[in-house]
């Protein structure tokens, strides 16, 4: 393996890739999170992404916020050349609901808010909550690992280029 | 923000090397061995250490409530002190002011003054009580994991510096490209693919 700095400086264009193919997909594939979690309903873009246009005479940031955010803002950030670096996402499983922010550079996960987890009286109940607020956390972590896995296979491939890229390149011009 | 907190932030760890067996007895040893110590060097700026989830004030670890199931949760904690700036100046000025009197020349030299600032920081860090910052953390043994409950640098790297010398494991942060080495499942072949990868502009 690469070391770390390296490989976190080399790569680091691959979060901003990996957010703005899962946006695309998102508003493309209805069934994308349920292919990687079956009990997933629904998963969407919540209420706030920051767009970076990285050219010669700098950075260019486009924070999109609010409930029901304008995203052709952000379309047509894109179509200047930005990339997503941090996107806010929900989704849910039954009646529960899980939002965070994923930070393109990093895949920190910021802003976790999984559904509540039954009272704690007891010591017992502690245990209890603890299994369940962990078994939460691993729902979203187990999703983002399936969605990146899928992501980077598809661009290492060939299809990448072909299918996946002309499909971007069509969205973001529509 | 903690592990039980309404809203959470996560840095996730990829774990690198093998826990001596018995593993929940070496864990235990080395939680112990590295408890976060009370009786601290009081001229200190900082300490590090673990400390029990349950009982983040009384770092001992003196049963196995550390294993909930099929995780291990515990919290480093990481004691600092720091003297208000407003308190130093006071503080510099004053004894600044008595030692020019006691000199009777009309000003104080830079090597003077430096030594100064020294001896006050020095007894102020003595009387200023350390804050304790806690950064809970969940370790899967079966998968590797460990899940840090904040995105701090510095808290990261203190997590990394101590998990390494309590368990002699490595911690290996996960990010774009180490979670497309580590966890993504790749063949050999297109690990050598994603070594080659570069920057692909989404627009024609």
């Amino acid at each position: 393996m690469l070391d770390v700095a390296v490989s976190y400086n080399r790569y680091r264009f691959l979060g901003r890739e990996f957010l703005t193919w899962l946006w695309y997909r998102l508003e493309t594939d209805p069934n994308l999170a349920a292919s990687v979690d079956p009990a997933i309903g629904e998963m969407a873009v919540g209420n706030r992404m920051v767009l970076e246009n990285r050219g010669p005479a700098g950075i260019e940031t486009v924070t999109i916020k609010g409930d029901d955010p304008g995203l052709e803002e952000g379309q047509t950030a894109l179509q200047k050349g930005a990339l997503v670096s941090e996107l806010s996402l929900i989704f849910t499983s039954g009646d529960q609901r899980w939002r965070f922010t994923l930070k393109g550079e990093s895949l920190y996960i910021t802003g976790l808010k999984v559904p509540d987890t039954g009272p704690v009286e007891t010591e017992a109940d502690l245990d209890g909550a603890l299994l369940e607020k962990a078994a939460l956390v691993e729902r979203a972590v187990h999703l983002i690992e399936g969605l990146f896995s899928r992501f980077i296979r598809i661009r290492i491939s060939e299809s990448w280029q072909t299918e996946a890229l002309a499909g971007i390149r069509k969205w973001i011009g529509s | 923000m903690g592990l039980m907190s309404t809203s959470v932030s996560v840095s996730r760890f990829r774990v690198e090397g093998k826990l001596e067996a018995p593993e929940i007895e070496t864990v235990a040893k080395g939680l112990k061995e590295n408890a976060l110590s009370e009786i601290e060097d009081a001229a200190a700026e900082k300490t590090v250490g673990w400390t029990p989830f349950r009982s983040p004030y009384r770092p001992l670890f003196e049963d196995r409530s550390f294993v909930v199931g099929e995780y291990l949760v515990f919290s480093l904690r990481i004691d600092r002190k720091s003297i208000p700036s407003k308190v130093l100046k006071k503080e510099f000025a004053e004894v600044s002011a008595t030692r020019l009197a006691e000199s009777g020349r009309p000003y104080l030299s830079r090597s003077e003054k430096k030594m100064i600032r020294e001896e006050v920081a020095h007894r102020l860090i003595l009387r200023i009580p350390a804050t304790p910052n806690l950064y809970d953390l969940v370790w899967s043994l079966d998968r590797q994991s460990v899940w840090f409950f904040s995105t701090l640098k510095s808290a990261n790297e203190e997590l990394e510096t101590l998990f390494a010398k309590s368990f002699r494991l490595t911690l290996v942060r996960l990010f774009p490209y180490t979670m497309a080495d580590l966890t993504a499942g790749l063949s050999d072949t297109e690990r050598d693919l994603l070594e080659r990868i570069t920057p692909t502009p989404f627009t024609p």
